[in-house]
């Protein structure tokens, strides 16, 4: 097993930014009562998954992935490819996550989840 | 026909998409209603062609576009996905038929064009998960179904429908980006996103730096423990289904979360399980420990709820517990059970809750305290609930009892005793959840909802008759169900390392 020595932390310091943005998304999601924010939360934890693909697809040195003869080394491009995939599903989920909240607002008149609950419990 | 049969894993899939986009184009619900059905057969057909090619031939691998794997695309139908395929699409064939009146009632007359455009977008999904064989393909597969079964979902008459897609949307989402980020992981320590190609390449990245395997590992199992309702990850689940239009409900609970299930028997099977040596790690023993919660925690909630659809939602949570005991049994009886008891419980809870819709059809209820002897006067429908329920304890006649014996099995093979009696054990508090309806519809004398209430129309309780008729067949005949189960339980064992 590889230890985890400090040097080796800042060398891979763009895996602690992705981690850093997973675990603030998550954490928005789990605290946030406000169905608006949480989306925002669950957006930002999406965006996290985008960079930890990217990343490693960049080659310190490479090009765009044209061939041509002038150049030797390239990104890999796949990961792009990936993501911009990714990023659809991602604005999709978010378009019909906020769809919903709005049809949630005219129903209820809150978008505070405690509100929601205690009015339903009313009911 | 000769140029179309090379072709028919691509048309599982392309068939419905098209068919969704032209239902949402129809506007008519009347109309929309006649191609969802049409394509539900044509894809059910084509399901049961596939399924022929692999029984003949064996696995068939579709090369997207002629690259060849692992660079292009692949759909691979063995015989553990050409089951599935089969199982989901004749669900789909078989309850269709009932979506036109329910959803004419429960749902306004101008979005029912919508609902169906959503339910072939949800199928479209459904089948690409188990048809293909690329990992971050069926990531897109699995988006475009939970977004369909969303938008379904909150189609639900009551404004609580709303909340609850919310809630799903949320919890599928984390599951989804869990799965993701799995994925990402594997890509990066084998650089391939080929399930086959993955297999054959994880076992070095293992040796190299096992932490990241292991990592995967825990994602995709969170990821999509959470898409089947595994217990403790389960909490979508009651609300979505109750809240959801009956037809949609009875589809997603026998098809949603089983394809859910199919996908992380493919990753422990065919994927990790071909590359790792699955004892050194404790997942089979935390598999079965959640699993017997789900059998006894989830049918306990069912015993005290009001709501019928609730009450069979919390068993569908504790019924997933016995498939997953199958995988976690991982010896040839207790998979076979696994697999068998997916198709059954597939069967006999699509009977319930078509059941449960005939019901809030004819009766606009669904609360047990309105249902009183609601069995006197519809005793079609509420025979094949009876049926069916009877399927859920594991009465010996019925599809259910087959299960529940292979697993029982399986877990003596194991030589866990004690398993047994677990099985047994929870079985009898189905009998608790399931006799309580029964009593309330059969026994009682006829209360003010129920009085006016009568069988539905044949388009409605066809289907539920074929349902039930089925669930005792295969409590008989097992050839189709327990036969091919145990084949495709060989088949992954024997790629276990």
């Amino acid at each position: 097993m590889p230890t985890v020595s400090l040097t080796s932390l800042f060398e891979h310091y763009n895996y602690l930014i992705t981690i850093f943005l997973m675990m603030s998304g998550l954490y928005i999601l789990v605290a946030g009562g406000n169905m608006a924010k949480k989306l925002v939360g669950l957006s930002i934890f999406q965006t996290s998954v985008y960079l930890l693909y990217i990343e490693p697809g960049k080659i310190l040195g490479g090009t765009a992935p044209i061939i041509d003869p002038a150049f030797a080394t390239y990104s890999n491009p796949l990961p792009h490819v990936l993501i911009l995939t990714a990023i659809v599903v991602g604005v999709a989920t978010l378009a019909l996550g906020l769809a919903l909240v709005v049809r949630i607002n005219e129903a209820y008149g809150t978008i505070e989840e405690e509100e929601i609950f205690e009015r339903d419990r009313e009911q | 026909m000769k140029a179309v049969w090379p072709h028919l894993p691509i048309l599982q899939v392309i068939i419905p998409l098209f068919g969704a986009l032209l239902a949402g184009f129809l506007r008519r619900s009347g109309v929309a209603f006649a191609l969802a059905l049409a394509v539900s057969w044509i894809v059910a057909a084509n399901a049961f062609a596939l399924m022929w090619q692999v029984l003949s031939g064996g696995p068939i691998s579709y090369h997207m576009g002629g690259w060849e794997p692992p660079v292009g695309i692949e759909y691979r139908v063995d015989i553990l996905n050409g089951f599935v395929l089969v199982l989901v699409s004749v669900v789909g064939a078989v309850t269709m038929p009932f979506a036109r009146r329910s959803v004419a009632f429960e749902i306004e007359d101008d979005r029912g064009a919508w609902f169906y455009c959503m339910y072939l977008l949800c199928l479209t999904g459904l089948l690409g998960i188990v048809i293909t064989g690329d990992a971050f393909n069926a990531f897109v597969f699995l988006e475009i179904s939970s977004l369909s079964t969303y938008v379904m979902i909150a189609l639900g008459p009551d404004r609580r429908a709303l909340l609850s897609s919310y809630q799903y949307l949320i919890m599928g989402t984390i599951g989804a980006t869990f799965y993701v980020i799995g994925i990402g992981l594997i890509y990066l320590s084998t650089g391939t996103l080929n399930m086959a190609d993955m297999a054959s390449r994880l076992g070095t990245a293992w040796t190299v730096d096992a932490r990241v395997v292991i990592a995967a590992l825990a994602f995709i199992t969170v990821g999509i423990s959470l898409k089947l309702a595994l217990f403790p990850l389960h909490a979508w689940l009651p609300n979505a289904y109750t809240y959801a239009p009956s037809f949609a409900t009875a589809f997603l609970s026998a098809t949603a979360t089983k394809v859910a299930i199919y996908l992380l028997i493919r990753y422990y099977y065919s994927v990790f399980g071909a590359a790792i040596d699955f004892a050194s790690l404790p997942i089979t023993e935390i598999i079965i420990a959640l699993s017997i919660a789900a059998m006894f925690i989830a049918s306990f909630i069912a015993v005290f709820e009001k709501d019928l659809k609730r009450m069979l939602a919390y068993s569908s949570v504790a019924q997933i517990g016995y498939i997953t005991l199958g995988i976690g049994l991982a010896n040839q009886a207790g998979l076979t059970g696994g697999l068998v008891h997916l198709v059954n419980h597939a069967l006999m809870k699509a009977t319930l809750f078509l059941a449960a819709g005939a019901i809030f059809y004819r009766a606009q209820t669904v609360q047990l305290k309105d249902l009183a002897g609601i069995g006197r006067k519809m005793p079609v429908t509420m025979a094949a609930f009876t049926i069916a329920g009877f399927g859920l304890i594991g009465t010996p006649g019925t599809a259910g009892f087959i299960s529940k014996w292979y697993l029982a099995v399986g877990a003596l093979d194991k030589g866990l005793w004690l398993l047994v009696f677990l099985i047994v054990g929870s079985s009898l508090i189905a009998v608790a959840y399931v006799g309580r309806v029964l009593e309330i519809a059969w026994m009682r004398e006829p209360g003010p909802a129920a009085a006016s209430a009568s069988d539905p129309q044949l388009s409605m309780l066809l289907p539920l008759v074929i349902l039930a008729c089925a669930v005792v067949y295969f409590g008989f005949d097992t050839e189709w169900t327990a036969g091919i189960a145990g084949k495709a339980a060989q088949y992954l064992l024997a790629g276990l390392r």
